[in-house]
């Protein structure tokens, strides 16, 4: 039987104490609860804190550059969309250096689920302000406090339709182990926002600091409500919703892709020249 | 016989049209042609033309003097009637021109109105133009009106019909009103030729090596690539995927690749500059890939739409860190299509990326010949798939071998997993940071590959005399070019050429000494599309040999015969 043990990895290069363990158990336990086995997935990643994950469990891996996780995602998909393929990617690498991509993931509805682990810093570059750093916070390269507003990611997600868009807490190993599990269930693009201590450099937004803040979205909320969702995804400051704030049908990209509608593109390579030479014919 | 037909015109009047059916035609008469075209970044408007060149002999470059030229605007007469050979004649309908010429080199077609007249659409005058170019030329129209219903037949019947009384209109006219018009065109006795251009025969030759996804962002010369394998996805089940940016596309590829398929990406320096931190990836993580890199002038946007070999030394040095690529300048058509399958199977083979690097000239230049023979190509899968896969008791993605290569697993084929990364990793692909590993990885990725990729390169070709006095170096697009003017020059001098269409890892001297034959002559003249020399730099870098002479061309526009063997005699006659 599969166990949580199945996917232990090397051992954390992290801090004690690092938001990233809990999100390693909680990834850990969805999976076996999943009953996916580590060789049937596939983890992308960026550079950053987060991005060492893969190598602390067991998967099949590309650890990639800064930024650059959901284009790799993308490719692997539509080579292979029988692949469950989990984009792995911290504030900075995915909100900042790798926004482009993000934009675009969520406009293809590509069927990658992206969990980002926010911890609202950056920390392997020692401690300057990522894009959903608090406005005014300063850091030892912004002495005058960060000047641009604060990122809100769910806000982004649902104003681009987003397939799916949740938040969860490091915190909360229970609540964000469910949600990683909806998200890999969920037909499409998922974005998973785990708010996520820095011990280290992040002094306020502390595990007391998110404790007070987040709730659970209560049992009733829609969220295929898109207009309620947005509204919801604005909410930030003293109470800090965690769930599903918006998810939809859209088809996901790989179902839309004609060419892979029978089988994965990677069964699909075969060579037959001879159909090279019809085509040459059409030059004539 | 030989002709050159120049269509001078606006961007969006049809030139292109025009220039397109008329090399089809010859081609399919059997005819030897060669098109190349000349326009700006621009929609609508502007100055553009095509040129076309057929004759019963191989013909492989442009020439400045023209026969016969089609103005669809007064700016075409302007700019190109001081090309006219005497025996020229200028086409042009008066009445859309607003102009009318007296000259006994001009000749008066009504486009506008014969296609109105017979076709029943003004739309139809380019159809008139093609015919007249024809009558011109005496030639039968058979072979133009079989092409007209293909092109026209989802249209319908009427449209088809339309199209061929426009055509003979147009004939009839200039066939009657071309007098003292001589352009005696010899019966073709050869078959009907392959028409292809640069882009076309690269999209071709990846679909040959089967690949199966091109990411990309378009971007001029090499948006042609794109276009062409999209046409195809269904037919070939290959995935063209066009990225938000060309950082998107290269690493999309990778991404394609590692998953287990055969990939490619393609753009031009101002996209492959912001690619360079994707290629170092590839380098690292010994993900294969194949990149078409299609130079055009630059710094910056440069010359959009214009042609240079400005790349050369970008594309040998891009990427941060050290690692091996290999790299193809193919000069024609036919080579560019194998070099794509070589770039693959060497790419697949030792897990590097290899670079078809071509340019403007070369992607929108079509060539003529009997077809590709497709004896030659490979189609190698270098992969560990299923069962094979399976079966191994351990398996490690950067394992230490022999060669350096190690074996590339297809993720979820097996229970082994695949793991790889950009940070340095050990052999099972997880991050190291000790001396050791790191000296044992370098080793492997790149000392011991790079001598095995070398053994796997071609020699430049020879073309002209052996034992010349005068020998010519070109790599690239210039091929076709340098050819025509040793045919002129070895008319009076021992001339040769040496092309280099296989450039890194630096072909050795090893199956064929073409130092030697450097050395050996008198003079030895590096032809050039950029301003300082890249070839030759690479030329003394890796043999310590230095030409004599340079001919460097960087104003955007390609050699043409007269050109180029106008530069080399000012050379020779220096000797």
């Amino acid at each position: 039987m599969l166990t949580s043990e199945d996917y232990r990895g090397q051992v954390p290069a992290w801090c004690p104490g690092c938001g990233n363990f809990p999100i390693l158990k909680a990834f850990k336990d969805a999976m076996v609860e999943l009953g996916i086995e580590p060789h049937q997935v596939t983890m992308v990643s960026g550079i950053g804190q987060a991005s060492k994950l893969p190598h602390y469990t067991k998967c099949n891996a590309f650890n990639g550059l800064h930024g650059r996780t959901l284009p790799v995602a993308t490719g692997l998909r539509l080579a292979n969309h029988e692949m469950l393929t989990i984009a792995v990617a911290g504030d900075g690498d995915c909100y900042g250096e790798g926004g482009n991509h993000l934009l675009h993931a969520m406009r293809r509805n590509i069927n990658v689920k992206l969990f980002v682990h926010d911890n609202q810093i950056y920390g392997l570059t020692k401690g300057q302000a990522s894009p959903t750093t608090g406005e005014g916070t300063v850091t030892k390269n912004m002495p005058f406090g960060v000047l641009s507003e604060q990122l809100n990611p769910l806000a982004l997600a649902v104003a681009l339709d987003c397939g799916f868009a949740a938040r969860s807490f490091a915190g909360d190993v229970t609540h964000l182990k469910g949600i990683m599990k909806e998200a890999v269930r969920h037909k499409g693009f998922a974005l998973v926002d785990i708010l996520q201590p820095c011990v280290t450099f992040n002094k306020t937004n502390t595990y007391d600091w998110y404790k007070q803040r987040v709730y659970p979205l209560e049992p009733e909320y829609d969220p295929e409500n898109r207009a309620a969702a947005f509204t919801r995804a604005l909410e930030w400051g003293d109470r800090i919703p965690i769930g599903v704030l918006y998810r939809n049908r859209r088809l996901p990209y790989e179902d839309r892709v004609p060419v892979i509608a029978g089988r994965p593109l990677l069964r699909q390579n075969d060579v037959d020249l001879s159909r090279i030479a019809t085509t040459i014919k059409e030059f004539f | 016989m030989d002709y050159s037909i120049k269509i001078g015109g606006e961007a969006g009047q049809g030139i292109q049209t025009i220039g397109e059916t008329l090399a089809r035609v010859f081609a399919r008469s059997g005819y030897h042609v060669f098109s190349h075209q000349d326009y700006e970044s621009r929609i609508r408007g502007g100055h553009n033309f095509y040129q076309i060149r057929f004759s019963d002999r191989p013909v492989t470059a442009s020439k400045d003097r023209i026969d016969i030229l089609v103005a669809l605007d007064r700016e075409s007469i302007g700019l190109h009637e001081h090309e006219l050979a005497p025996s020229g004649r200028i086409i042009y309908d008066s009445s859309a021109l607003k102009q009318k010429h007296d000259k006994p080199s001009f000749l008066d077609v009504p486009f506008t109105d014969l296609a109105l007249k017979h076709g029943g659409d003004r739309i139809m005058a380019n159809t008139v133009a093609t015919g007249a170019v024809l009558g011109m030329l005496g030639m039968d129209l058979s072979i133009l009106l079989a092409l007209l219903e293909e092109t026209f037949r989802k249209k319908g019947d009427k449209v088809v019909s339309a199209n061929r009384e426009a055509a003979m209109a147009g004939r009839d006219f200039a066939a009657k009103g071309c007098t003292g018009c001589s352009f005696p065109v010899n019966a073709s006795t050869e078959q009907p030729k392959m028409l292809i251009a640069g882009a076309e025969a690269i999209a071709l030759g990846s679909l040959a090596s089967g690949c199966r996804f091109y990411a990309a962002y378009p971007m001029t010369p090499s948006t042609g690539i794109m276009n062409y394998l999209a046409g195809k996805e269904k037919e070939y089940g290959i995935v063209v995927e066009q990225a938000e940016d060309e950082i998107a596309a290269i690493n999309m590829a990778l991404g394609a690749s590692f998953a287990g398929v055969r990939a490619m990406t393609g753009t031009s320096g101002g996209g492959f500059a912001l690619m360079t931190e994707g290629l170092a990836l590839a380098g690292m993580t010994e993900t294969p890939i194949v990149i078409g890199l299609g130079q055009r002038p630059g710094p910056a946007t440069g010359f959009p739409t214009r042609t240079e070999q400005g790349e050369l030394q970008f594309v040998l040095s891009a990427g941060h860190g050290e690692f091996p690529r290999v790299v193809f300048a193919p000069g024609t058509p036919r080579q560019a299509f194998h070099a794509v399958n070589k770039a693959f199977e060497l790419a697949e083979k030792y897990q590097v990326p290899a670079f078809i690097l071509f340019d403007t000239y070369l992607a929108d230049s079509q060539w003529t010949c009997k077809g590709f023979d497709l004896s030659g190509i490979k189609n190698t899968d270098y992969r560990l798939r299923g069962e094979a896969f399976q079966k191994l008791p351990g398996y490690k993605r950067h394992a230490f071998t022999e060669s350096g290569v190690s074996p590339l697993g297809v993720p979820g084929d097996a229970r082994h997993l695949v793991i790889t990364d950009s940070d340095e990793h050990d052999e099972d692909g997880h991050i190291v940071e000790d001396a050791a590993t790191r000296v044992k990885m370098v080793e492997k990725r790149l000392l011991k590959k790079l001598p095995l990729i070398k053994q796997e390169i071609s020699p430049p070709s020879l073309y002209g005399d052996h034992d010349a006095d005068i020998m010519i170096a070109g790599w690239g697009s210039t091929y076709g070019v340098m050819r025509e003017a040793v045919d002129e020059l070895s008319k009076s001098y021992a001339v040769a050429m040496l092309h280099f269409s296989e450039l890194f890892p630096f072909p050795s001297t090893g199956q064929f000494d073409y130092l030697a034959l450097l050395e050996k002559a008198a003079l030895s003249i590096c032809v050039e599309h950029n301003a300082t020399g890249q070839f030759a730099r690479l030329m003394r870098a890796e043999t310590g040999y230095e030409f004599t002479s340079h001919i460097r061309k960087y104003d955007g526009r390609p050699f043409t015969v007269e050109g180029l063997t106008g530069e080399l005699n000012a050379h020779l006659r220096r000797l």
